[in-house]
């Protein structure tokens, strides 16, 4: 057995998160309060949370990269809504009816139309960014009116000390991981995406279970964008063109959930999550430049999987399977 | 008596005459070339993305300035995509309007452009953001003077002998757009000459709230006692605002903007400490009248420049008044 066969991805980014923290505590004088460890989470549960949503979706063999754009474009046109006058309920209720349709269509492209999912989610993405500029709201940037306040408290309440979010980020994952571990749609989702011409054979209703993966991711993203638009008044659309999506992939990927589907759990978005959550405060207490952040990111996604590959080389089913 | 009566019919036929012009009145001569200049021409307007308050505001301006004079107006969004805006000054250049509005994203991307344009006679008004390429007319803030004001207004606020800590942080936009660049030159004119405030962060939070919000809460963390904020934008600052809220600190937060409803609004409810505003409605004003300008005196595009600045005005809660925001047309 070779040094380190046991070694997965999973282990080796937790194992660096754990030095970087050490390395920071070291270093950096007040890197190692209660108060910045909370701000670290709390900084990252947003990310988390998407990267649950995601990892789902890989882990069934696809990925969304309209998971951005949906969620930015479902809360503004809620906030648009509530500010022409409706309701709160009613228009979380629309929007969220809205989000679970375009992850359906996405499942539906990808299931029943047969498109790749890199390219179905992909014009999905541009599509729904210009469909809610266009036809659903005019300005960039949608504010907090007054009748959407009770949301603010998602993203700016305490609970014991500990601001809510990191409760939502845990709470999805804790669901996430029950759900793939106990739930019967969850094990077909994995089945689907480890093998899925065996899922068929053996009865699982295939088609139905990939739509099902995007309506869920659609889902969680719209929580994860309330969120974001009661930590900051403010829901930005702009992130619908930003790369924040390829952040999100490299939460999922760093973690090792394999782009090839079938592998990981929710255990390896936490971990991912953890390592770029501790890497971007330190950075930020280091005041090192945004562009250089990127750089950096970059670089350790690149070292994680090359690490990766060195200790669990390619075999003869990964090889004819391949990834996306 | 003889004398008398021609008299009077002369008073009489003068006072007819006199009558007679103010009823049918006098045309104004400057009149019908003043329309004439301007009837039928054509502004094309390239910001960097339609959709927030500056661009919308200029937009609008220009739109109710120039329309009932007869121009046309047109807008082309690249909506954020730099390449996008290129590719629309590159066919504006064929189409040939008499003048380009354009709203530059950095200091590089179209200064050859917008010389190729001016070479191919049309006028090009840059707005608040300036190219590397001076062209006929540039209205917008004077960023290194803005940020020599920033400087110093922070310097008085947050300096130790002013009862500060003398600890602030900066978060800009991108760092190379125009208004970060000229803006960080003003502020560290001012912060050269003050060793006693401290720039204990200065990062880029690339116009987004969210990133804002992540930066401001960890500088926060970090230094507790950081006396001010200035943040390079308002609608990015409602990020650093919301942080600051959580962290339960006093933080000065200095932030700048068009000066739309939502600035005075967050004056009002404490988000922002002060905003330096740029009135986006004066600046269309402003770029109207260049606009009318050249094309009544229809000298050659590039023969002169101008630069109009942009008054800038400091709001807070005891300088703002119920005008000192404007809200956006619909």
């Amino acid at each position: 057995m070779p040094l380190g066969a046991n070694l997965t991805q999973e282990k080796i980014v937790f194992a660096l998160a754990v030095l970087l923290a050490l390395g920071f505590a070291l270093a950096l004088p007040g890197f190692l309060t209660t108060q910045n460890v909370l701000n670290l989470l709390r900084s990252v549960s947003i990310l988390g949370i998407l990267g649950v949503a995601m990892g789902l979706v890989v882990i069934g063999r696809g990925i969304d990269l309209s998971l951005v754009a949906l969620m930015a474009v479902s809360v503004a046109w809620m906030l648009t809504l509530v500010s022409g006058g409706m309701p709160l309920p009613l228009a979380l209720a629309v929007a969220l009816g809205f989000s679970l349709l375009v992850g359906a269509l996405n499942g539906w492209l990808v299931a029943y139309a047969e498109i790749p999912a890199i390219f179905a989610t992909l014009a999905m993405g541009t599509l729904i960014y210009g469909f809610g500029r266009y036809f659903l709201f005019s300005m960039d940037v949608a504010y907090i009116p007054e009748g959407a306040r009770p949301i603010l408290i998602l993203g700016q309440s305490d609970l014991f000390g500990v601001p809510l979010p990191i409760f939502l980020f845990a709470g999805t994952c804790l669901i996430g991981h029950l759900f793939l571990r106990y739930a019967i749609p969850g094990r077909y989702l994995r089945a689907v995406g480890d093998n899925l011409p065996a899922a068929r054979i053996t009865g699982i209703p295939v088609r139905p279970v990939i739509v099902l993966q995007y309506v869920l991711s659609s889902g969680i993203g719209f929580l994860a964008g309330l969120i974001t638009a009661a930590s900051v008044d403010s829901m930005n659309t702009r992130l619908a063109l930003s790369t924040y999506v390829y952040d999100v992939i490299l939460v999922v990927v760093l973690g090792g959930i394999g782009l090839s589907g079938g592998k990981g759990g929710i255990r390896n978005v936490v971990v991912g999550t953890l390592l770029i959550g501790v890497l971007l405060n330190g950075m930020t207490i280091m005041d090192i430049q945004y562009t250089l952040q990127n750089v950096i990111k970059g670089g350790l996604l690149l070292a994680a999987i090359v690490i990766d590959t060195i200790l669990n080389p390619r075999d003869e089913q990964t090889a004819q399977q391949g990834d996306i | 008596m003889g004398l008398f009566k021609p008299l009077l019919l002369a008073a009489a036929g003068l006072a007819t005459a006199v009558t007679g012009a103010l009823a049918q009145g006098i045309d104004d001569p400057a009149r019908a070339p003043f329309y004439e200049s301007l009837a039928g021409r054509r502004v094309a307007y390239v910001p960097v993305a339609m959709g927030f308050d500056l661009t919308e505001g200029w937009a609008a301006g220009l739109r109710s300035a120039l329309e009932p004079l007869g121009v046309e107006f047109e807008i082309r969004d690249p909506n954020w995509s730099t390449d996008a805006g290129a590719q629309a000054i590159t066919s504006l250049i064929d189409e040939h309007p008499d003048v380009i509005v354009v709203h530059n994203p950095d200091v590089q991307s179209y200064a050859r452009l917008l010389r190729r344009a001016e070479q191919a006679g049309i006028y090009v008004v840059q707005v608040n953001m300036r190219s590397s390429y001076s062209t006929d007319v540039f209205v917008g803030a004077d960023y290194v003077g803005m940020g020599e004001a920033i400087g110093n207004r922070m310097a008085e606020q947050c300096s130790p002998a002013n009862g500060g800590s003398g600890k602030i942080a900066i978060t800009q936009g991108v760092l190379t757009a125009a208004a970060s660049v000229y803006q960080m030159q003003g502020i560290q004119n001012v912060l050269d000459a003050h060793p006693e405030i401290q720039l204990v962060s200065n990062q880029a939070a690339d116009w987004d709230s969210t990133r804002a919000r992540a930066i401001a809460a960890t500088v926060i963390q970090q230094h507790p006692d950081l006396c001010g904020i200035v943040g390079f934008w308002d609608v990015m600052d409602i990020g650093t605002a919301a942080a600051i809220r959580e962290s339960g600190q006093d933080v000065f937060l200095l932030t700048q903007g068009g000066g739309s409803r939502m600035a005075c609004d967050n004056i009002e409810n404490g988000s922002f400490s002060e905003v330096v505003v740029y009135h986006v409605p004066t600046q269309a004003r402003d770029m109207a009248v260049m606009i009318e300008h050249l094309l009544q005196n229809g000298q050659a595009p590039g023969t002169t420049r101008s630069t109009l600045f942009t008054p800038l005005q400091f709001l807070n809660r005891d300088t703002m008044t119920a005008a000192s925001c404007w809200d956006m047309p619909n």
